[in-house]
């Protein structure tokens, strides 16, 4: 069996992996992805945390987090479409229309 | 043997996860992203998760990716990775802030309370999961159903072209 | 030892489907052939040998392997060449989960005879055939070539709009047979339809408990292997495909990727609609015919029975297939999404709509 400790440092080491990601890249698409891998650190953590109780709400929270995430990327990506339609650039430091 | 499996689906995880942030190309992040995604996946099987492995295969994998890297594809990315940096020095940031966090969430990980040991016997099954979707998560699961509602009106009105 | 025996179920699976797929090549051309009223391809023979031209696949296969291995200059060299592989991968591994035979009781052992036996066996092959989109999409993008890439895309759109009918109509066999688990199913294709009325003397095959989902995944498989009538990513005379720049074996590993997920959908239909292994009144016993006669046989005599009858019937699906293939004209792409989105899909919900409302007024 093997601890919950390995599964969360793992999932520890994958969120701040993304959230580097999402620092770093100034392809949009890029840092979409990084949040994407930041979930998935998320569900990993809930599973673990799920199967050491031993009830399947873990795994129920999981499944929720996917769904909201499908909805979100499909949204997102459309809006990132519909600004490259606009603009012909893709590059997130110059999406910024506010004074700040 | 455990042990074993589980540490090299961590390395394939950790490596894929370097690479989805590291490469140049989003195409290739997208595929690293992918092989991510699938062994978190099989990280849900060694949990004993079997509907969510598949599931996770299915919805993140084969179909979330799929529309990335249709949208990639697309959008054929031109320069805007390779030319100078205006934000250079935010970004050099990006290194120690990761760390702080790294040790944070170590931090929080380690103080955790909660019955030591390894689990009881995975209840991961299908019924299990089907049943609580019904009697305890009903109201979520029906307000999932219209958030993909919602999330499809919107998609197909940022979609269109105006003519 | 159990090592062993778990490789060689794999072994097994693995060479059925293989062979079967490279049997495919000679089948279509015959079957192609003999539907038109023609001789077909017989002319490749070994010592004066010709065996109706079952050589041919073998001189296919040396002719693909000497061509020239040619990538073009600005083409992703690594994703170039991994395509092709990912897409016989997930095509292969797709069939892991049907299972060929009831449990084999040999040597005290008890042998499952599945490659792999999952208590989701049928999402297992769900996501293996999602994730075969990868290899279309990386053969349209890393070839260097727009039309390539449209091809592409195409074909992925075209992939992941059947996926989305394909689930939804599985769901009706799942409600009914209660459980996500293939051998589960096909046991439960061999217990009597509606014994009430019935008595023992039809078995609840899923044709007979599910007929429109029958239809609807027969229709959304072929779409979603890119088969004929849903050829239009390929058009093979009309329009580029995703793999015009291919040429040698990866050609034909993307053609035999082709073969092997017609073998897969022909192997789901037959588990899950048409009874899977079960021959009609051969229980593990032997027969047991519903007018009263019984008929022991040994154990491996029932086994031998149960597998040879899923071999047959995959077969004859695969007979349907080509069948289908060599009859129709191909779709166009917009009438090909419509039929999907406002055909298929429709329809598989209503489908679990009514079985649902059946299944609850029946048990109650």
């Amino acid at each position: 069996m093997i601890p919950e400790a390995y599964y969360l440092a793992l999932s520890a080491v994958l969120f701040t992996i993304g959230v580097v990601g999402v620092v770093i890249r100034r392809n949009p698409l890029v840092i979409f992805m990084s949040i994407e891998l930041a979930l998935n650190a998320a569900n990993l953590a809930l599973v673990a945390f799920g199967q050491r109780h031993g009830s399947p709400e873990g795994q129920v929270l999981v499944f929720f987090v996917m769904a909201v995430a499908a909805a979100e990327v499909a949204v997102g990506l459309a809006i990132i479409v519909a600004i490259f339609r606009l603009r012909q650039r893709l590059s997130v430091d110059d999406l910024s229309l506010m004074r700040w | 043997m455990a042990l074993a499996a589980f540490l090299l689906i961590a390395a394939v995880a950790l490596v894929s996860a370097l690479g989805l942030i590291l490469k140049r190309n989003a195409v290739h992040g997208a595929l690293f992203l992918v092989v991510n995604l699938g062994s978190i996946a099989a990280l849900y099987l060694m949990l004993g998760a079997e509907f969510l492995a598949a599931a996770q295969v299915i919805i993140y994998a084969g179909a979330i990716m799929v529309l990335f890297v249709f949208a990639i594809m697309v959008l054929i990315p031109g320069k805007e990775e390779t030319g100078p940096d205006p934000r250079r020095s935010y970004r050099l940031l990006a290194a120690p802030l990761g760390a702080l966090l790294l040790f944070e969430l170590a931090v929080a990980l380690a103080a955790r309370r909660g019955a030591p040991g390894a689990a009881t016997a995975p209840a991961g099954s299908v019924e299990a999961i089907g049943r609580l979707l019904f009697t305890d998560f009903l109201f979520p699961f029906e307000l999932t159903s219209v958030l993909l509602l919602a999330a499809m009106v919107g998609v197909l009105l940022l979609a269109r072209r105006r003519a | 030892m159990d090592l062993g025996i778990a490789f060689g179920r794999v072994a097994f699976v693995m060479l059925f489907v293989l062979n079967v797929g490279g049997l495919l090549t000679w089948v279509e051309r015959k079957q192609s052939a003999i539907m038109q009223d023609r001789i077909g391809a017989n002319r490749a023979s070994i010592f004066g040998l010709r065996l109706m031209g079952l050589f041919h696949p073998l001189a296919d296969a040396i002719k693909m392997l000497t061509k020239e291995d040619f990538r073009p200059a600005r083409a992703d060299r690594f994703l170039f060449t991994l395509a092709p592989f990912v897409s016989v991968f997930f095509a292969l591994a797709a069939f892991a989960s049907i299972p060929f035979g009831d449990t084999l009781h040999l040597a005290g052992r008890e042998i499952p005879l599945q490659a792999i036996t999952l208590n989701v066996g049928i999402l297992y092959v769900f996501a293996m055939l999602s994730l075969g989109v990868y290899g279309v999409m990386m053969a349209g993008w890393s070839s260097a070539n727009n039309f390539a890439l449209l091809g592409g895309q195409r074909a992925a759109a075209l992939m992941i709009s059947a996926e989305i009918a394909i689930g939804a109509s599985i769901m009706g066999v799942i409600m009914v047979y209660g459980s996500l688990n293939m051998q589960d199913i096909v046991r439960g294709q061999g217990e009597p339809l509606l014994p009430r009325v019935f008595g023992a003397w039809i078995p609840a095959w899923g044709i007979l408990t599910q007929p429109l989902a029958f239809l609807l995944f027969l229709t959304a498989g072929i779409a979603a292997t890119k088969r004929i009538p849903f050829d239009m990513p390929e058009g093979e005379s009309e329009i580029i495909g995703y793999f015009i720049e291919y040429s040698g074996m990866k050609f034909g590993m993307f053609a035999m990727a082709d073969f092997l997920e017609s073998v897969v959908i022909a192997g789901m239909t037959t588990a899950l609609f048409l009874g899977g292994w079960q021959v009609p009144y051969l229980t593990a016993g032997g027969f047991q015919f519903p007018w009263g006669w019984t008929l022991g046989l040994p154990h491996l005599l029932v086994v031998l029975l149960q597998v040879s009858a899923f071999v047959l019937k995959v077969s004859a699906m695969i007979f349907v297939l080509m069948l289908i293939r060599w009859t129709l004209p191909r779709f166009r792409y917009d009438q090909a999404m419509r039929l999907g989105w406002l055909g298929l899909f429709p329809l598989s919900i209503a489908n679990i709509v009514v079985t649902g409302l059946i299944l609850l007024v029946g048990r109650s």
